[in-house]
């Protein structure tokens, strides 16, 4: 049974039926799907989704499939960690770190979007899936793919450091690396996704791989005992996630899921690339384009392509918006790692970063309830934290080298020092 | 004949600059505006291009060196 009533046009309301379209042609503004919420009211309830497997497709009602999903079947459903120790060093009650550095099968939430559009993809009948990307996208399409038997061709950059490359090239997809600038690259791939008619997960698909990142906030919601958060910091890097969570939480609303609650959603992106924080501050709905220069690289984007709707869901909702330099990514990510036991990568850094700045501006209120949006993993970018990482304490094999180190650990704890630079041995590199 | 779109992004310096008008006295394409907006420090407009695939692309090459940004209509889709 279908709850899509088609497709519609964001800016001027043209509506399409549902095909792989992703502009409007009147226009040229970018397409939603459209739902029959009062028949997904009638359809649904607690009950029945949570005795449904854990994966994405708890929420199949309101996303937008028709057929029996066979992608994507362990994908999502991360954990909502309760995360009092680092509450406890940002000084708020009730925290929490929603975590798809763990998603399955490759470690970030792109693994939602890419279930959602490569299953469309199948319905659609297209045999050839393809993405542009730098890493995280093309992860997970090429994981995907090979799991639903799908040719893949994947599109980079030809300067992409060989190791990027490998997380994809696994998989054995057809790896593309285009000689050029950034701007020509990303030109070409939608001249190529418009000439060969491939499904480009995030170009012709774009609709409804986008819908595939509501699965994150309907978990937080049914993970929080179907109760929204007061408060939810989630990075912004071409835009797709924020706006669709703040979604996901009004269509819990509308169908009844949840109660009626306010929440407030607030964007988080790197110093160097923060385009949408630039128009939040500036309080115009006019993105300015920036030239990318962050070690948060899975969310340089310079110009989003749903920046504007960023802005409408954070402004709608109350929230705001901050931004993180690279000193202050990395020192989150091993704040978040030496509390809570999760390594991010520095997606993940700039968001524990940006809510630590939220919080001590008085944003964030101290006594309310606040979800971390923890989007990827930290051991795709070792070279991110590499170098401020503790150094190790070389000894030789025998019991009294460990001795005398250990009394110089412990008369350094008691002299409040800090224990690996106390006594800091010559950084081992690399 | 070929149709494309694209995503114009005009610095504060550049929004005075009739570049759309010159672009169609240039080069053999017809230009169509499909959606613009101003502010005090950016220019956007979704801009559709038709004409052969060579003319196109020396019609974008000479906007980018006019210092607009050029993109896809889809903007940045390299994630």
């Amino acid at each position: 049974m279908s709850f899509v009533k088609g497709l519609k046009c964001r800016e001027c309301g043209e509506a399409y039926e549902l095909k792989p379209y992703h502009v409007c042609e009147y226009c040229f503004g970018p397409l939603e799907v459209e739902y029959d919420y009062d028949k997904i009211s009638a359809a649904v309830d607690r009950k029945t989704i949570e005795a449904r497997p854990p994966n994405l497709w708890r929420y199949r009602e309101l996303l937008p499939v028709e057929s029996e999903p066979r992608i994507g079947l362990y994908s999502g459903f991360t954990p909502l960690l309760k995360a009092d120790r680092l509450a406890e060093v940002l000084g708020v009650s009730e925290l929490y770190v929603k975590d798809d550095s763990v998603n399955h099968p490759t470690f970030s939430y792109k693994d939602r979007v890419v279930s959602v559009a490569l299953t469309k993809a199948v319905e659609f009948g297209f045999e050839t899936v393809a993405c542009a990307s730098t890493g995280n996208l093309a992860n997970s399409v090429s994981a995907h793919a090979a799991r639903a038997g799908l040719r893949c061709f994947i599109f980079i950059p030809d300067n992409l450091e060989q190791g990027k490359v490998v997380g994809s090239a696994i998989y054995n997809p057809v790896p593309v690396a285009i000689s050029g600038n950034y701007d020509d690259v990303n030109r070409l791939c939608t001249e190529i996704a418009d000439k060969y008619g491939w499904a480009f997960a995030n170009i012709n698909l774009r609709p409804f791989y986008t819908e595939g990142a509501k699965t994150y906030g309907f978990e937080v919601a049914e993970q929080l005992g179907w109760k929204l958060p007061q408060h939810i910091v989630v990075p912004t890097a071409g835009g797709t996630i924020l706006p669709k969570v703040a979604k996901s939480f009004e269509e819990l609303q509308r169908v009844g899921l949840v109660e009626q609650s306010g929440f407030k959603i607030y964007s988080a992106q790197a110093a160097g690339c923060a385009p949408v924080v630039n128009a939040l501050h500036r309080g115009t709905d006019l993105i300015e384009p920036v030239k990318p220069h962050t070690i948060a690289k899975s969310i340089a984007i310079g110009n989003p392509a749903d920046g504007y709707y960023v802005l409408g869901a954070v402004r709608d909702s109350g929230g705001w918006g901050e931004s993180a330099s690279d000193e202050e990514i990395v020192e989150a990510i091993k704040l978040l790692a030496r509390t809570e036991g999760v390594f991010t990568e520095p997606a993940g850094g700039t968001t524990v970063a940006v809510t630590k700045k939220l919080i001590e501006q008085g944003r964030i209120p101290r006594d309310e309830s606040i979800v971390i949006s923890i989007t990827g993993n930290g051991y795709k970018t070792l070279e991110a934290v590499r170098d401020s990482v503790p150094v190790t304490h070389d000894i030789a094999a025998r019991l009294d080298e460990f001795d005398r180190l250990y009394e110089r650990l412990e008369a350094g704890k008691t002299a409040g020092g800090d224990q690996a630079s106390t006594i800091a041995s010559p950084a081992t590199g690399s | 004949m070929t149709l494309q779109r694209f995503y114009l992004t005009y610095s504060q310096e550049k929004i005075k600059e009739p570049i759309v008008y010159h672009v169609g006295h240039k080069f053999r394409v017809v230009t169509n505006i499909r959606g613009a907006s101003i502010s005090e420090h950016v220019g956007i407009m979704a801009l559709e291009l038709e004409g052969e695939q060579d003319e196109i692309d020396r019609a974008v090459r000479w906007i980018a060196e006019q210092g607009v940004t050029v993109e896809p209509i889809e903007k940045n889709v390299i994630e």
